[in-house]
């Protein structure tokens, strides 16, 4: 066996050839059309228009302050940055207590609870679209950031509460039971015990929604449509819509969105990829 | 809690009180307070999503502008809808949408899944590589590839110029090839994902099924046909399953790189109501065509659910 076990593994590392051929050829495709885009970003207007797809022969870094004046950054980011904080926020507390009481309280109903949840993440967002945005408009919530922060909380839940929940099953009972018999309330017991322990799932399920919130388009649009409540991503469509003309402004205001997020992915792109395949399951 | 405090202090009278007390206690620990963790996330769920939903079903039977009052009507929309060229149009679309994803996405992440699979070295940079298009926001990878796509400057400009034939032309701007260049767009960004699904469940595949098929002479082919398909069933089956489903409620490229345009060519469902609520304001129209997409949702939906109880293994 082991005189024939590294002669195979030869002869199939080295037929892995093909494998990384067609591998290589899938990853330009990915890849470049990224590199094109920050090539762009960094050339002049006369050259990107001489040469659309190539590196760049001038260094224009100062396209970078320029497209952030232009597509109006400072406020965007802002915008975007209080619906991450303020649906996470919510999504890890509420959707947190409702994994704790299904995981670790016995919930009566909970068989109903989670086919409701399970029904309503299927439910098309265009189904219930168009009576939310005229209730919210009369709640006076349309044009506000915490009038999108609850909906985003309530569309994000259902997947932070069943990855949540299967995470803090897998936890052992014996701290939870000696905090009980020495008298802890429930509240103690998930804030000081459940919680602590379950961070990592906490951690997967912040990025991933702090992701779908920081991409989110549709309800953006729909429900911020003051120029003062863009957020980065509707801000950029109009942006990009206004200045067709102008890549390296688009290129240059582009590269600075997709930084930061695939500075993270790859910092963390195990807990992102576990927490986007086990349940994000989102087009 | 509040009883405790009002307890007799005879030993003999108070153990009746007690206990029934503890009975209390215990009903509002096993049940009330399990439902008080759940209930703030459920209000908020249902008054976003159950609610207008519900809603949703009443205002599909009313003429509405979204602000007045709502007037019933009946079924006069769902009438409307069956006569609505329009409406068949943008149906016809989301059938074109659903056959390249149902093909186009899962052949290339099969096909990269399965020769990513047996790699080692580098696995993980071709890994992280392929999912980075996933990560991004639809309005960069759609203004990226409308400049890409672009037939002055883009790809189709260079190709043209080295007298490639078939590529002086407007992708976008082309009613013929406007839908198949948005999925294109779409799927540089979808299929990453995919593939990271199938090759995570690639993985759980137990090695010995490979050695045993080696041992029988498999050829690679053989081998991915017999254990590598098979073994990944249950998460294609359920991707073949999302993406039935999305493609009938597919919006974002579409909205943000023609919307729905040159002239009605790549108007899909999504788009319908959003411009029949938004710039119309036929909202109780718009609501019809939601439900009707629900509906097809949940034929999708029942159409798994017999297959499978049918005793067909997905």
């Amino acid at each position: 066996m082991s005189a024939v076990a590294p002669a195979r593994g030869a002869r199939r590392e080295a037929s892995l050839a093909p494998n990384y051929i067609v591998l290589t050829i899938l990853l330009a495709f990915a890849m470049g059309p990224l590199i094109i885009l920050f090539f762009n970003s960094l050339k002049t207007t006369a050259e990107l228009g001489l040469n659309p797809l190539g590196p760049p022969r001038s260094f224009m870094w100062e396209n970078f302050p320029k497209a952030w004046e232009m597509g109006n950054f400072a406020m965007t980011t802002r915008n975007s940055g209080v619906l991450v904080v303020g649906t996470v926020i919510g999504v890890l507390l509420l959707g947190g207590m409702a994994a704790y009481s299904l995981a670790k309280l016995d919930l009566p109903g909970a068989g109903l609870l989670t086919l409701y949840l399970l029904v309503g993440t299927s439910l098309p967002i265009q189904l219930y679209l168009v009576p939310l945005y005229f209730t919210w408009n009369r709640l006076g919530l349309v044009n506000t950031l915490h009038g999108l922060v609850i909906i985003y909380i309530a569309t994000n839940a259902p997947f932070a509460i069943f990855l949540l929940r299967s995470y803090m099953l897998q936890l052992p009972r014996d701290f939870e039971d000696a905090a009980r018999v020495d008298g802890a309330s429930e509240w103690q017991v998930f804030a000081r015990i459940v919680v602590p322990l379950s961070w990592p799932g906490f951690l997967t399920v912040g990025l991933v929604v702090a992701l779908s919130v920081w991409n989110e388009f549709l309800m953006a649009t729909v429900f911020l449509t003051e120029q003062d409540l863009f957020t980065v991503v509707t801000s950029y469509n109009n942006f990009a819509q206004r200045f067709t003309r102008d890549w390296t402004m688009t290129s240059a205001a582009a590269v600075m969105m997709i930084l930061p997020v695939i500075v993270i992915f790859l910092a963390l792109q195990r807990r992102f990829i576990d927490g986007l395949t086990q349940g994000g399951l989102k087009g | 809690m509040q009883l405790q405090k009002s307890m007799p202090i005879s030993a003999a009278t108070a153990a009746a009180p007690i206990r029934a007390a503890e009975r209390r206690r215990a009903f509002v620990r096993r049940r009330v307070v399990p439902w008080l963790f759940v209930l703030p996330i459920l209000i908020i769920n249902v008054a976003v999503v159950a609610g207008p939903a519900l809603s949703a079903v009443y205002y599909s039977m009313t003429d509405w502008n979204g602000i007045g009052a709502a007037e019933w009507v009946g079924l006069a929309n769902f009438q409307e809808l069956i006569r609505d060229s329009g409406f068949r149009h943008a149906f016809g679309n989301n059938v074109i949408w659903l056959a390249m994803f149902l093909t186009v996405p899962i052949a290339m992440a099969l096909a990269a899944a399965g020769l990513l699979a047996p790699i080692r070295r580098g696995a993980i940079v071709f890994r992280m590589a392929l999912f980075i298009p996933y990560v991004l926001p639809s309005v960069v990878t759609a203004a990226l590839w409308r400049g890409l796509l672009s037939p002055d400057r883009g790809i189709p400009a260079v190709l043209n110029d080295l007298g490639v034939p078939g590529f002086d032309k407007a992708f976008l701007g082309t009613a013929r090839t406007a839908l198949p260049a948005i999925g294109f767009v779409d799927n540089w960004h979808w299929w990453g994902f995919l593939l990271v699904l199938f090759l995570a469940s690639m993985q759980n595949i137990p090695p010995d099924l490979y050695e045993s098929a080696r041992l029988d002479g498999a050829s690679r082919w053989q081998e991915f046909r017999d254990v590598t398909l098979p073994g990944i069933r249950p998460t294609l089956v359920f991707m073949i399953l999302m993406t039935t489903i999305w493609s009938f409620l597919t919006f974002d490229y579409i909205w943000i790189l023609t919307q729905g345009g040159p002239a009605g060519a790549s108007e899909v469902l999504a788009v319908l109501v959003y411009k029949e609520a938004f710039n119309n304001f036929n909202a109780g129209y718009a609501s019809a065509i939601g439900l009707t997409m629900s509906f097809f949702v949940g034929c999708v939906i029942a159409i798994f659910a017999i297959l499978r109880r049918r005793g067909w293994e997905i």
